[in-house]
C-alpha cells in the first residue's frame, strides 16, 4: 500500500472545497454550463444521458480495504448500489445528483480517493500493472514511478488545459499487463547493457477514431530524468498539437504528422534545457516516495502445500478456478488471485456495494487488506497464501466473483455504451451480456483458450475494440445500431490493431457472428494450443470472413 | 476589462496600437506581434514602455532577442480551454529570464488564476467582473503543491524530506 499523509489530506480537502464552490456558482448561474463543464471535468464529473457520472481514479489500481468500503458506501448512499470498474483502473458512479456530488467527494476524500484529472483535457490517472509489486516477472515495482509521475502531474500549472486528454502507463515486467503501447506515453522499465535500470519511452499510442500503436522515441532514459523528459514531451505537445479539431488533438496525431523522429528531436531539444534543472530526481526523492509503499509482513511459507493439492483433487470446480484465477507470486507460499467481474449475464466490470464490502472483508482476512483493479475490469487480491485458497474461493464463489473465465471468451471488456453514455452510437453492455450467455459453457471457453473480446459503443473506443482479439465497435446507420467486427488485435508487448472482418452487422446478428468466428477458429487452428490470435496471425481474416458472410 | 496585479485592480496605462495605426508619442504602447516584428527597430526606439501581444501559436523564442527592451508581454487565451500560453509564460520566465510584466488576456476564469500565477503571469486581464473580488481567496485556496514549476513553490516530496509534512500514523490511514 501507498501511505498518504497530512499533505495529501490537506490538498484533497482544499480541492473538495473548491469544487463545492464551483457547484454553488453553477447552481446560482454565475458559471455557464460551458464554463462549469471545463471545471467539473477536471474533477471527474461527466454529464451523461440520464445523470451526472463521477469517475474516481484509483492510482496504479491499488486500493485498501477501507477505500473499497468507501466506494461501497458512495455506491449505496449516492448511487444505485453499484459501481463500474473501467479499463483505466478507475471506478464510475453513473447516477449521482449534482447537488450531492460535493458530499460524495468529501466522503471519498476522507479515504484519500478523488476524481481529480479523471476526465477533461488533462493528464489522467497514471496506470500500471495490476500485479505490480508482486509479479515474479517484474524488475521492480512500477507503482513507485506511477506515483512520482502522479504527484508531478496533479494540478500542474502548465499542463491542466492540454489539447486533449493525456494517458500515461508504466510497466516493469516482461509481459505488458498495462497496455503501454496504446497510451499517449508508455514507459517500460528495463535494464540496459550496463545493468542500470531505466525507461524505454514510447509515445503516440492510442485508439479512438485514428488508432496508433505507440512508437519508441528513446530506448533508455535514466530514472533521474523521468520527470524532465515527461515534462519535455508534454511541453512540445501542449504547444504544437492541433486544437482546431477534437479528433486530431491527441499526441498520436502530432507524432504521426511530424514523424516519430522529428517529434523525438523536438522533445530532446526541449529536454536539453530542463534536464539538469529542478526536475532532475535525486535519489533521496525517489527513496522518499518508494518508502511510502508498504509491503505486507509475509509469513514464511512453502510453495504448494500438500492440503491444496488434495483439495484440488477433491473438488473439480475449485481446481478449475485455481487453474484459471490464481497466478504465481514473488514470495514463496503466496499467490495472486483475480476476481472475475464478468459473471454470466452481468455487465462487465460492475460490482455491487455488498460485493465491494464483502471483497474488502476478504482482503482484510486473506490479502493484508489490499485490493487491485486491473484494466481488464477485474479485481485482484494480491497477497493470498496458498493454504488459504480454498477458504477464499468458497467466499468468492458465494458472492459471484469466482467465475473461472479470466482471459477467456466471456471475460469481456466493454464500455458503458448507449445505456449510459451520451457519446455512444450503440449499446455495448447488452451485447456483452448476450455473449456471456452464449459462451456460458466453461468447458468450451477453456477449450477456446485465451480469447479477448472488446466492445466499444462508439469510435472513441473506451472498450479498446481495436486491440481485442475480437473487437466489436458499435456504429449508427440510418438510426439503427450496427457493429463492425475486427479480428487479431492485441494490447500487450506485441500490440497490434485488429483487422476488419467485413461489413458491419446489425445488433441482433452480433452474437451469431462471434459464434461463427469462434467455430471457424476451432476448425482452423493447427493444434489445440494455437491461440486465437496466433491462428489469425497465420491465416489472416479471409477464411473467417468467407465463413461468416457465407452464412449471413 | 479590469486588470489585476498583485490582488489590486490597476489602470491599463498602455495604448493599444493597431496594425497600421501610427505610434502615439509619450505614452506606453502595446502592439500586435506582426506589427512589432515588422517595425521592431522603430518601435524599440520609443522612450516610453513598449509591450507586445504575442499569439499562442508562435514560438516565444522569436521574442527572445528583444525581451530586455520590452516592458510588457501579453499572452492570449482565445478560449479558457486553450492552454498554450501557460507553456509560453513558463518559457519566457524560466528559459528567457524575462522579468517584465506578463499579462494574461482573453478567456480566463477565477478557477485558473492560480495556474496562471504559478506559470509566471503577474497581471491578469479578468474576463468576468465577478472574478475580481475572488482573486485573493482563490489564490489562497491551496496551501500545498505537488510539483515545482519554477515559481518558487516547493514540491511535496521536498517538503516531506524537510520534515514539514509528517507521515500520518499508519493506523489512521484509510
Amino acid at each position: 500500500m501507498y501511505v498518504y499523509d497530512d499533505f495529501d489530506w490537506a490538498f484533497l480537502e482544499q480541492r473538495v472545497s473548491e469544487f463545492r464552490d464551483q457547484v454553488r456558482r453553477r447552481l446560482s448561474g454565475e458559471l455557464t454550463e460551458d464554463e462549469f463543464k471545463l471545471l467539473r471535468l477536471l474533477n471527474g464529473v461527466y454529464l451523461q444521458l440520464h445523470a451526472y457520472m463521477l469517475r474516481i481514479g484509483i492510482p496504479y489500481g491499488t486500493l485498501s480495504s477501507a477505500q473499497m468500503r468507501a466506494l461501497a458506501h458512495v455506491a449505496r448512499h449516492y448511487d444505485r448500489g453499484y459501481g463500474h470498474f473501467t479499463t483505466r483502473q478507475n471506478i464510475q458512479f453513473h447516477w449521482i445528483k449534482l447537488e450531492q456530488l460535493p458530499d460524495a467527494m468529501a466522503y471519498l476524500g476522507k479515504a484519500r480517493l478523488h476524481g481529480i484529472q479523471t476526465s477533461g483535457n488533462s493528464i489522467r490517472n497514471v496506470t500500471t500493472d495490476q500485479w505490480a509489486g508482486v509479479a515474479p516477472d517484474e524488475i521492480e515495482d512500477p507503482r513507485v514511478w506511477a506515483e512520482v509521475v502522479r504527484q508531478h502531474t496533479t494540478l500542474h500549472p502548465e499542463f491542466s488545459f492540454l489539447p486533449r486528454k493525456f494517458k500515461i502507463a508504466i510497466t516493469a515486467a516482461q509481459h505488458d499487463r498495462a497496455a503501454i503501447k496504446i497510451h499517449d506515453i508508455g514507459l517500460r522499465l528495463h535494464r540496459n547493457g550496463a545493468g542500470e535500470t531505466g525507461f524505454e519511452v514510447l509515445v503516440g499510442g492510442g485508439l479512438g477514431r485514428t488508432p496508433f500503436i505507440a512508437k519508441s522515441i528513446r530506448p533508455f532514459l535514466s530514472k533521474r530524468d523521468i520527470l524532465s523528459y515527461v515534462e519535455a514531451i508534454l511541453r512540445v505537445y501542449n504547444q504544437f498539437a492541433r486544437r482546431d479539431n477534437l479528433y486530431k488533438s491527441r499526441i498520436k496525431i502530432l507524432v504521426h504528422d511530424l514523424g516519430a523522429e522529428a517529434f523525438a528531436r523536438e522533445v530532446e531539444a526541449e529536454w536539453q534545457y530542463i534536464k539538469d534543472g529542478p526536475l532532475a530526481l535525486d535519489p533521496a526523492v525517489i527513496a522518499e516516495i518508494a518508502a511510502r509503499f508498504r509491503y505486507p509482513d509475509y509469513a514464511r511459507l512453502d510453495d504448494d502445500p500438500p492440503e491444496l493439492a488434495s483439495l484440488r483433487k477433491a473438488d473439480r470446480r475449485f481446481d478449475k478456478w485455481v487453474t484459471n484465477a490464481v497466478a504465481n507470486h514473488k514470495v514463496p507460499g503466496y499467490t495472486i488471485v483475480t476476481l472475475s467481474l464478468k459473471p454470466e449475464g452481468g455487465p462487465p466490470g460492475d460490482a455491487t456495494s455488498d460485493q465491494m464490502d464483502a471483497i474488502a472483508d476478504l482482503a482484510d482476512r486473506y490479502s493484508f487488506g489490499e485490493i487491485r483493479v486491473g484494466h481488464e475490469q477485474n479485481l485482484v487480491l494480491p497477497h493470498v497464501a496458498q493454504r488459504d485458497l480454498a477458504g477464499l474461493w468458497r467466499a468468492l464463489d458465494a458472492i459471484g466473483v469466482a467465475t473461472p473465465n479470466l482471459g477467456l471468451v466471456s471475460d469481456i471488456i466493454a464500455c458503458p455504451g448507449l445505456d449510459y453514455c451520451s457519446l455512444a452510437n450503440a449499446r455495448s453492455i447488452p451485447i456483452a451480456q448476450e455473449l456471456t450467455r452464449r459462451f456460458r459453457d466453461l468447458n468450451l471457453a477453456h477449450d477456446l483458450g485465451r480469447l479477448h473480446i472488446n466492445i466499444s459503443g462508439c469510435i472513441n473506443a473506451c472498450g479498446h475494440h481495436h486491440v481485442g482479439h475480437i473487437g466489436i465497435l458499435g456504429v449508427e446507420k440510418n438510426g439503427e445500431e450496427f457493429y463492425q467486427i475486427t479480428l487479431g488485435g492485441r494490447a500487450d508487448e506485441r500490440a497490434e490493431l485488429g483487422k476488419l472482418l467485413g461489413p458491419a452487422v446489425p445488433y441482433a446478428k452480433v452474437a451469431d457472428v462471434v459464434e461463427e468466428v469462434v467455430a471457424a477458429y476451432l476448425e482452423l487452428r493447427e493444434r489445440p494450443n494455437e491461440t486465437f490470435v496466433e491462428t489469425i496471425k497465420r491465416l489472416g481474416v479471409e477464411p473467417f470472413k468467407e465463413r461468416v458472410y457465407a452464412t449471413h | 476589462m479590469p486588470l489585476i496585479k498583485n490582488g489590486s485592480v490597476i489602470v491599463d496605462r498602455y495604448v493599444h496600437v493597431l496594425d497600421d495605426a501610427p505610434l502615439p508619442e509619450g505614452v506606453p504602447v502595446i502592439v500586435p506581434a506582426a506589427r512589432f516584428l515588422a517595425d521592431v527597430a522603430e518601435i524599440l526606439q520609443c522612450e516610453t514602455p513598449v509591450g507586445v501581444i504575442w499569439p499562442n501559436n508562435r514560438r516565444v523564442a522569436e521574442l527572445a532577442p528583444y525581451l530586455d527592451r520590452l516592458a510588457l508581454v501579453a499572452l492570449v487565451f482565445p478560449s479558457f480551454k486553450d492552454g498554450r500560453a501557460y507553456s509560453q509564460a513558463r518559457l519566457l520566465r524560466e528559459r528567457y529570464d524575462y522579468h517584465g510584466e506578463l499579462r494574461a488576456t482573453g478567456q480566463i476564469l477565477r478557477d485558473q488564476f492560480l495556474f496562471l500565477v504559478r506559470a509566471g503571469f503577474d497581471v491578469l486581464d479578468v474576463a468576468k467582473p465577478g472574478d475580481i473580488d475572488a482573486f485573493a481567496s482563490v489564490l489562497k485556496r491551496y496551501t500545498v503543491f505537488y510539483q515545482t514549476a519554477g515559481e518558487g513553490h516547493t514540491a511535496a516530496t521536498r517538503l516531506r524530506l524537510a520534515g514539514k509534512a509528517p507521515l500520518s500514523r499508519v493506523g489512521e490511514i484509510a
